[in-house]
């Protein structure tokens, strides 16, 4: 008790092996996040057509509510409620890491090319398998997922492979990224106007990026992109924060650069590629989420564990609303991006440090 | 003994060779100003010796072993380096800023220790911002900014510090108030100092050695008297000047001298300013 005691300062602590520094604003931050995202994720469980309580939601969790109410929580809506946290964590750690790589608050995973490599992959397999193209039809026979994970994983590599120069800049792989984005957006606008209705109307949906129908098969790759993402981080953690004090100085306290920049830049295609081929590409999530993290505990960049739930708060909050403000349900990708875009154009106005 | 040592180094960007073949070693407890022309190559060259620019050809040695067979962790607990602008982190207090110097002896389960906690108050005790530890950075003045960036290098610990320009954009008095520091940080840990100034008179004033680059060469090196000649200074610089003795320290003292009337330089400044009154 007393070596811990005597170890401790105002500005961090010691625990046996461990020294971490003390951030009261941060954990605060994330710890209010984190009870925010649970509330959401049991509300958005209890909301719906055959209203359910909130106790009758937590005993479906915990395996002692009757059948129905079972069938309903753990079969129906916890796949859902699953999916968006994933989809929302995935997109705000992946936002949250090319924020902070790019130092460019408005930067996006969408702008290594990882969003519409997919888009255009996911739209290629609707639009020409429906067709019975044999490439289309076999593009198909992989999966929708599938297939935009790998486009996705495509166009990312090869945005980095375009932007390596003896090493990757950050400001050339933005506009390389931008470039890219901007051609395949016309491949993917080019297959829709060459589809037939059902199919344009099929593509449309999953490029507007939605919740509807998805299951525990599309939450499992999320979940494992995750897992495999927060070691990967912890190890990381220290080089995105010096990263802020621009490359040299960077190499200048020992941190290989370029080394650090492939993992971040690699590890938030992975989040990007894993959320997208499950979801389609939900807008403004990556950009919204960290950015509200970042303002909550007050930091030098965006924060990982509060952005990534942040990011599920927003997309379970945006489900919900998708499905209880029409009659029909709305895709969620149109509620975030209304409340997104707003919130773009507020943060450019704001923005005083124009670099 | 050498801190630094360049050998036979070809330095250069893209097309453009700045130095081919440059040799140059720095004395262990020196402080040494490279001065030169813009665009002689002052910086890069000090980017060389930090590992920041990787040369053509040659090699550099840090205290006898050659960087390329060092990591750069391994270089980072022997050489800081202050870049010319480093950029200012949002949301950040001095003292996490200063904390940063300490990466290169932290490990993964110790961001944080009571040890480097210790060695950040005592950087910024020495730079004099102990006051002001816990004020975001982007609230600072300029000279208490450029202290704090120093304070980050000292808790580098490291026995050799690079400097490039550390007191561009600073008035006059807040260079003084870095470049004492500066000197007395040298005296007093003995740290090996290599630095890029512009302020002739000051790079005079401050070093123990001064190295005039021209042309990918090393044009004059010595102590301020040596090397601040008006042949020198008129090869480097295209200045013609007189030096005199500081009054206060009798450090050599650079007063560019104005243009006899019948040159050149001074019907061309004329016209310029006799259009300026038309204009004006």
């Amino acid at each position: 008790m007393s070596g811990v005691e005597l170890k401790a300062r105002r500005d961090g602590i010691m625990l046996g092996p461990v020294g971490l520094p003390w951030r009261p604003r941060v954990l605060a931050a994330t710890a209010v996040v984190a009870v925010v995202a649970a509330l959401v994720f049991a509300g958005g469980i209890a909301a719906g057509s055959s209203g359910l309580s909130l106790p009758d939601v937590l005993a479906a969790l915990a395996g002692v509510a009757d059948s129905a109410t079972s069938f309903i929580v753990t079969e129906l809506r916890l796949p859902r409620a699953a999916a968006g946290a994933a989809v929302g964590a995935c997109l705000g750690l992946a936002g949250a890491l090319t924020q902070t790589f790019s130092r460019n608050p408005l930067a996006t995973p969408d702008i290594l090319g990882v969003t519409s490599g997919a888009a255009a992959g996911a739209v290629a397999a609707i639009v020409l398998g429906g067709g019975g193209y044999s490439v289309g039809a076999s593009l198909l026979g992989f999966g929708i997922p599938v297939v935009a994970a790998v486009g996705g994983l495509v166009a990312a590599g090869l945005a980095y492979g375009l932007a390596w120069r003896g090493g990757v800049d950050s400001y050339r792989i933005i506009l390389i990224g931008i470039g890219l984005t901007a051609s395949l957006g016309g491949l993917t606008s080019y297959l829709l106007v060459r589809a037939q209705l059902t199919q344009a109307s099929a593509a449309s949906q999953w490029l507007v990026g939605s919740l509807s129908g998805i299951s525990w098969a599309s939450v499992w790759p999320m979940l494992a992109v995750l897992g495999c993402a927060v070691p990967v981080l912890i190890t990381q953690a220290a080089g995105l924060t010096l990263g802020q004090l621009g490359d040299e100085f960077s190499v200048s306290l020992g941190l290989a650069v370029q080394r650090h920049r492939l993992i971040v830049i690699g590890v938030a295609v992975l989040l990007t590629a894993a959320a997208v081929s499950a979801a389609g590409p939900v807008g403004f999530i990556a950009f919204v989420a960290p950015q509200l993290a970042q303002r909550l505990a007050g930091t030098a960049r965006p924060p990982l564990v509060a952005s990534a739930l942040t990011g599920a708060v927003v997309v379970l909050a945006a489900d919900v609303l998708a499905r209880s403000l029409l009659p029909g349900e709305i895709p969620v990708g149109i509620i975030t991006a209304v409340i997104g875009a707003p919130y773009l154009i507020w943060l450019l106005i704001r923005r005083k440090d124009v670099r | 003994m050498i801190a630094v040592e360049a050998e036979r180094l070809r330095l250069g960007y893209e097309q453009k060779v700045v130095f081919d073949g440059i040799d140059l070693r720095i004395a262990q407890g020196s402080v040494t100003t490279l001065i030169g022309a813009n665009g002689c190559g002052k910086s890069t060259l000090l980017k060389a010796f930090g590992r920041l620019l990787a040369p053509l050809d040659g090699q550099v040695r840090l205290d006898g072993r050659p960087l390329r067979a060092m990591s750069t962790t391994q270089i980072a607990r022997r050489l800081a380096i202050l870049p010319q602008k480093p950029l200012t982190p949002a949301a950040t207090s001095v003292r996490d800023l200063v904390m940063r110097g300490r990466h290169p002896h932290q490990s993964l389960l110790r961001p944080w220790t009571p040890d480097d906690a210790g060695i950040v108050d005592a950087a910024l005790a020495a730079t004099g911002l102990t006051e002001v530890a816990d004020r975001d950075v982007n609230t600072l003045s300029g000279g208490q900014l450029q202290r704090a960036w120093v304070a980050l290098v000292l808790a580098q610990q490291t026995p050799t510090i690079l400097l490039d320009e550390p007191t561009t954009f600073l008035d006059l008095s807040h260079q003084l108030e870095v470049l004492r520091l500066v000197r007395r940080i040298n005296a007093e840990q003995g740290t090996t100092i290599v630095m890029v100034l512009h302020d002739l008179s000051l790079a005079a004033r401050f070093s123990d050695r001064l190295v005039v680059l021209h042309e990918g060469q090393v044009l004059a090196d010595g102590t301020p008297w040596q090397v601040l000649t008006p042949q020198v200074l008129a090869t480097a610089f295209g200045l013609e000047a007189q030096v005199i003795a500081d009054p206060v320290t009798g450090s050599p003292l650079v007063i560019p001298l104005e243009p006899s009337a019948g040159s050149l330089a001074s019907s061309v400044v004329r016209d310029e300013s006799e259009q300026l009154v038309r204009l004006g």
